[in-house]
């Protein structure tokens, strides 16, 4: 199980870390509180610190009190006491030396030594390594158009076959998420905390459903709470794992604008969606398109910058049509149309011909089968939150 | 096609049962004027009501004296005081829940009314009276009327075409409608801007009458009185959880429905027993005996989801 130094065995990815890495893991572990002093206002890019050996790493890092700690840490450590921890937590650690490690990951400056992992863990880094993979990224604090369009992205990729990954946060990340489970895609969330960690809490359902059905990946080990620094750092994992990065909508300096600099840096594509001008919540993503990104207004666009106008790649006939369960009859279309263009249960009744009672029921159906949920105030949105 | 009909079946149900109703719609809708049919739509007060509305309004001197014919409709403000709203003083006078007794209490904005103001109007909803203890004395107002609120969608209050709101401050607008109030409504509908055609011409042609929906709302009324003969409830809004469970039988399709739902969290237990009885009046607005499963769905289809289950 703890191969010391080698790749792990190829049937299973359990133990495909090695000793070495795994020290690493565990000591930016231990050391995440410090690595955020110690950044200060250049958390923005964490590389600096994240690209030293072990040994340097301490040395720059801890204080008296705590080298002595890391110090101790690093001459003592069990690999398969921190392996047991790891299981514990349900959780699966992948290191660069594993042949599951995403190759894409390595061209990165300064690759995470080990990836702890939940979910799918073989499929996904099997999905990883075949297909494409796009990084949705946006703001928190989005507006209901972004919303939209990430989901709609999310949607349209996943059933294109493309793996689409994101961050996990709300706004932007969550609606991604989202649309591509709506597409029974395989989303892949990177996390800017450990992998069992639910942050923000609200999210927690998103995470379960994560986790359930595709793969969390974080660069902390299991338990460790999210730092500010540690959200750029995944950042660059998001943008090393995916062929092209796209912002759906980003103010100015928003921290999904460091991501697409690690996917400049990389050579990988990015992409934004524009945003209505002069919106100062659209500023950093329509900037980007200014400077050349990509211009992105739906799913094909995406697809025409990854593989050329036109071409389409071939290994995801299986499930692309599939919609929602409930999504099969007319009315149900009729209905999803008029409430995500905007107009309310009204308009369902004028877009179906049917009364405000027949509408209602049907829409208490469609929730049920979970192709619909609504907020506190009764307003409707596709799928479930 | 007759406009805003989510509202109209809405307000047609919340008055067949005496259920308290929230209306969502951007600001324009014609929410107060939609509100304003109610009273119109309610059977008309029977002689011991009259005499009821005649006896509060002469406390608070209103109405002249005369015999109340309509029943009241009471529309506060949004900066109205707990007082003003529940009743108090140091000679204690009605408030605007009492003086809507046996008609309706409309409140406008309803995100706009102060907390304490809101709090304070939860007892008197729930018992159809306001106990006001003044020193050695207590002196007690009916307050039984039926609640109708209207709120915007978003803080902005756009249409969804306009509205630039952002995700966080639109939940934490909704958040600040939780808890007191919203655990006091059985039902919320969408209210849209009405059809240009009706703007223009000031009425709509297509549209039904109040007459109408009355006689069919005093059909439904009948139907519960005679279901309800002896109790204390006189309407299905005023049946308590055994009450209900008593009278209100589903079938096997829809029991299991509600059970899937009380499972998955998506139903609250006092959110089971208000789709309960929201399904007995749609039930008896088709003059049916037994609920099902289309009335059910319908009476899930207006309910509130609590905000803890809403991912934000």
């Amino acid at each position: 199980m703890t191969g010391g130094g080698g790749a792990g065995s190829p049937g299973q990815v359990e133990g495909s870390a090695c000793e070495h890495c795994l020290r690493r893991g565990m000591l930016i572990g231990l050391l995440a509180a410090r690595i955020a002093d110690e950044l200060g206002s250049a958390r923005r890019n964490p590389s600096a610190v994240l690209a030293l050996d072990d040994e340097r790493l301490v040395a720059a890092l801890a204080g008296a009190d705590k080298r002595h700690e890391a110090q101790r840490f690093l001459a003592t450590f069990e690999a398969a006491e921190a392996e047991a921890r790891v299981l514990a937590a349900g959780a699966t650690a992948v290191c660069r030396h594993s042949i599951f490690y995403p190759t894409r990951l390595l061209q990165l400056p300064d690759p995470p030594a080990v990836l702890f992992t939940k979910g799918q863990v073989e499929r996904g880094f099997a999905t990883l390594a075949r297909g494409s993979a796009v990084a949705l990224v946006g703001s928190r604090q989005a507006s209901p158009y972004a919303l939209d369009m990430a989901r709609e992205l999310g949607h349209g990729l996943a059933a294109a076959g493309i793996t689409v990954v994101s961050g996990l946060a709300l706004g932007v990340d969550a609606s991604s998420h989202v649309g591509a489970l709506e597409a029974s895609g395989f989303p892949v969330a990177v996390l800017g905390a450990g992998p069992d960690v639910v942050y923000p809490r609200a999210n927690v359902r998103l995470h379960e459903r994560i986790e359930a059905k595709g793969l969390l990946i974080s660069e902390l080990p299991p338990g460790q709470r999210p730092f500010r620094w540690s959200f750029p750092a995944r950042n660059r994992i998001m943008a090393g794992l995916c062929e092209a990065t796209i912002v759906v909508e980003a103010a100015e300096g928003s921290g999904s604008l460091i991501t697409t600099d690690f996917a400049q840096d990389l050579g990988r594509v990015v992409g934004a969606v524009p945003g209505p001008g002069g919106w100062a919540r659209a500023r950093g993503s329509n900037a980007l398109l200014r400077s050349g990104a990509a211009v992105i207004t739906r799913t094909e666009d995406v697809l025409d910058e990854l593989s050329g106008i036109g071409v389409r790649r071939k290994d995801h006939d299986e499930e692309d049509d599939e919609g929602s369960p409930a999504e099969g009859g007319g009315s149900e279309h009729a209905v999803l149309d008029a409430l995500t263009s905007g107009g309310g249960v009204d308009a369902a009744c004028q877009a179906t011909g049917l009364g405000a009672a027949e509408v209602r029921a049907l829409l208490a159906r469609m929730e049920d089968s979970g192709c619909l949920h609504r907020d506190v105030l009764g307003g409707y949105a596709r799928g479930s939150p | 096609m007759r406009g805003q009909p989510d509202a109209k079946r809405a307000l047609e149900i919340a008055a067949a049962g005496g259920h308290n109703l929230l209306m969502v719609g951007p600001p324009g809708a014609g929410k107060t004027m939609l509100a304003r049919r109610m009273p119109g739509i309610l059977p008309p007060p029977s002689f011991s009501e009259a005499l009821d509305i005649t006896r509060v309004h002469s406390v608070a001197g209103l109405g002249g004296g005369a015999l109340a014919t309509e029943r009241p409709f009471r529309s506060p403000h949004h900066t109205i005081s707990p007082q003003g709203l529940v009743g108090g003083g140091a000679r204690p006078r009605p408030g605007e829940v009492t003086l809507a007794h046996r008609g309706v209490l409309f409140l406008d904005e309803l995100p706009e009314f102060s907390r304490p103001a809101l709090e304070a109007l939860r007892q008197p909803l729930e018992d159809g009276r306001v106990d006001i203890v003044r020193g050695q004395q207590s002196v007690s107002f009916p307050a039984r009327a039926v609640l109708v609120a209207a709120c915007n969608p978003c803080p902005c209050g756009k249409a969804a075409s306009a509205c630039r709101c952002g995700e966080l401050d639109r939940a934490r607008y909704q958040r600040r409608l939780s808890g007191p109030l919203l655990d006091r409504i059985d039902m919320v509908c969408q209210v849209s801007a009405p059809p240009a055609a009706q703007l223009v011409d000031g009425r709509n042609p297509a549209a039904e009458s109040s007459s109408g929906v009355r006689r069919r709302v005093i059909a439904a009324r009948a139907a519960q009185a005679a279901r309800l003969e002896g109790q204390t409830a006189a309407c299905n809004g005023e049946m308590d959880t055994a009450t209900a469970r008593r009278h209100v039988r589903v079938g096997k399709g829809s029991r299991r429905r509600l059970i899937r739902s009380l499972e998955s969290g998506a139903l609250s237990g006092r959110g089971h027993d208000r789709v309960l009885r929201l399904a007995r009046t749609i039930a008896d607005l088709g003059g049916r005996e037994r609920v099902v499963e289309a009335d059910l769905d319908e009476a899930l289809g207006y309910r509130l989801v609590s905000p803890e289950l809403v991912a934000v």
